[in-house]
């Protein structure tokens, strides 16, 4: 922006076009601070929630604000293992946070060799993986990811293997579509006659080409990922007690909702939003950014 | 379109076995319901008296052949736990969930459509903004910490409406229904706003995305040269072809209304099909989740091959089955 001659970069373009939204740079600050918060989680924490040693049972269920026979205060509330609630959210978001992008990550890949795949060579490949995509999508996530962790059991790995399991075939249906497009064009043609690898065709030329729509489709799952973590957890299917994400938090406060004592429940809630929503309002912005059929 | 039905069906039929296979697999691999069922201090001799009762002592494929032809004549096999056939107890619950989800889906149509429709004729108006931000919020919003926040807030700090159950039913050709006794419906207003949430949040986004490009199409124009009032060319013209979407979107979404009422069904201790599901994955209880998986799937195949009807009737450039369905 110094000198105003230079034309404007790429980079610089995509800033400024996702700047024009208000509300996504609100979300994208928030994300920001969310990411922070769970990886600075250790070093901010007043307590080590998983130190055993650190909790004090006496301190169980206070109420926001309320401060522990040693003095320090608990500006969340305590649950009923004496845990801070601040600690707690904190090291869930991390948790949460990392299921989220790790399984969005494998799923992405997976999805994409096999969109490609699909898309460049055709025929039954292409008949086979989508009839198989159709059908997992007839399917509602929840319901599959219900019954792979049942069948699996508890764990982080268990979990993200249940999200990557629903997610693949997203991923899978976008790249082939955008890459069906693509394929007809020039630059392909130019690269085949060079005669190249099928390989280097498909990934070096076909695949950077097909990235803007996955890059929306992949944020918005990294949201839905999280989401469904947390309703997994929340009914007692996700991850085990000794790694608590903000689902389980939230469920383990359920039984002492009735009783008035809502913090434990309420305030992992609100973390659990406030991620979600910042990620929903970035994927907003990008969808409208990297659309081409919306650029002056 | 009768070749198309069987087409249609066949291929339903071998996904039904095809994922009663892969559910037997994994059901089977879970875990030893006997564990569970016998008595901790039960000798060994009890335990496999206790397996060969349930039958757990065949080879895997044998109990697998013997599950298939069960079903072939409409037996999905007796629950261990409650052992009465693992049918009868879905079909028993089934028509809990069937309410709650129907209701969820009046809800959503009833108010999405409408808000969707003025967010898009006003897209930058006040109100206009406003639903399309409550819109994202309705998808940020977790179905299941919304369900919390409302029974604090409506059982727990104003004590209006009770947290868990049916309530009062009454029956209906030998179907108990809750929404028509007024406690029935105390008991289904939390429940059936919590599933509604997001679908209503899908619908409002629809309609409005629907809305905003219908309202720049020619035919919109047209009729506004022609000098039709306002609501004729919203109501007729404009909602006619935005209608089109969204009815095979609230198809397809009702089989996932009745999916994620396995969530709004566990907070509000609501006794359908959806808790049924996840006491029986907590009690290892096999053959009914099996059952409940291969009623919900079949329930599914229906609704997707209604929608897909539907859509050909609705929308005339639309045949399904290609030449099969010319007449």
């Amino acid at each position: 922006m110094a000198e105003p001659a230079r034309v404007e970069g790429p980079w610089v373009r995509f800033w400024h076009e996702f700047a024009e939204s208000r509300l996504a740079l609100v979300g994208l600050a928030l994300l920001a601070l969310v990411v922070a918060i769970a990886i600075l989680a250790p070093v901010i924490s007043p307590q080590n929630p998983y130190d055993l040693a650190q909790l004090d049972v006496m301190d169980s269920k206070l109420a926001p604000g309320e401060a522990s026979g040693t003095g320090k205060t608990y500006w969340l509330g305590t649950d009923d293992q004496g845990r801070d609630m601040l600690s707690g959210i904190y090291y869930g978001l991390r948790i949460s946070l990392g299921v989220g992008i790790a399984s969005t990550i494998f799923a992405l890949a997976i999805g994409l060799v096999f969109g490609l795949v699909a898309a460049y060579f055709g025929g039954w490949v292409d008949t086979l993986v989508m009839r198989i995509v159709d059908i997992q999508l007839s399917f509602p996530a929840i319901l599959i990811a219900l019954v792979l962790l049942a069948v699996l059991g508890q764990g982080v790995d268990k979990i993200v293997v249940a999200l990557v399991t629903v997610q693949w075939a997203y991923y899978a249906r976008t790249v082939r579509s955008s890459a069906l497009v693509e394929r007809q064009k020039e630059y392909i043609e130019a690269a085949r006659v060079l005669a190249l690898g099928q390989a280097r065709v498909v990934f070096r030329h076909l695949l950077p080409n097909c990235l803007p729509p996955l890059i929306v489709v992949a944020t918005v799952q990294v949201a839905h990922a999280i989401a469904l973590e947390a309703t997994l957890s929340f009914l007692g299917l996700g991850l085990p007690i000794t790694e608590p994400s903000l689902g389980l938090l939230i469920s383990n406060g359920f039984q002492y909702l009735l009783s008035g004592k809502y913090w434990i429940s309420f305030y992992p809630g609100i973390a659990l939003l406030v991620t979600i929503m910042a990620i929903n309002l970035v994927a907003d912005q990008l969808r409208d950014v990297l659309n081409p059929r919306l650029r002056k | 379109m009768l070749a198309y039905t069987i087409r249609r069906f066949g291929q339903s039929f071998i996904v039904l076995v095809f994922m009663s296979f892969l559910v037997f697999v994994g059901v089977y691999a879970i875990g030893n319901p006997v564990e569970l069922l016998v008595n901790p201090q039960a000798d060994e001799a009890e335990r496999i008296r206790a397996t060969a009762a349930l039958g757990l002592d065949k080879p895997f494929l044998e109990q697998y052949w013997g599950f298939l032809k069960g079903a072939a004549k409409g037996d999905l096999g007796k629950s261990f736990v409650f052992n009465v056939p693992a049918l009868t107890l879905i079909l028993e619950k089934l028509p809990a969930t069937i309410e709650l989800a129907f209701v969820a889906m009046v809800i959503a149509i009833s108010l999405g459509i409408p808000l969707g429709l003025v967010a898009g004729l006003k897209p930058d108006s006040f109100i206009g903004r406003g639903i399309m931000a409550g819109s994202i919020m309705g998808f940020s919003l977790p179905t299941f910490w919304v369900g919390l926040v409302l029974i604090m807030i409506f059982s727990v700090h104003l004590g209006w409406l009770p947290s868990n159950g049916r309530g009062e039913t009454v029956l209906v050709a030998g179907i108990p229904v809750s929404f028509l006794t007024m406690d029935g419906i105390a008991h289904l207003a939390m429940p059936a706003t919590n599933l509604a949430l997001f679908k209503l949040s899908l619908l409002i986004r629809l309609t409005r995305a629907g809305t905003r490009e219908a309202v720049l199409q020619d035919y919109v124009k047209f009729a506004r040269a022609k000098g039709l009032p306002q609501r004729r060319v919203i109501g007729v013209h404009v909602l006619k072809n935005i209608l089109i979407p969204i009815v095979t979107v609230i198809g397809l979404e009702l089989g996932s209304v009745i999916a994620f009422a396995i969530v709004t069904e566990s907070i509000f201790a609501w006794p359908g099909t959806g808790k049924l599901l996840i006491d029986s994955i907590n009690q290892l209880d096999r053959p009914v989740i099996v059952a409940y998986l291969l009623v919900i799937v079949s329930l599914f195949v229906v609704i997707n091959f209604v929608v897909d009807v539907l859509y050909s009737l609705l929308d005339p450039r639309v045949r399904l089955g290609g030449a099969a369905a010319a007449h």
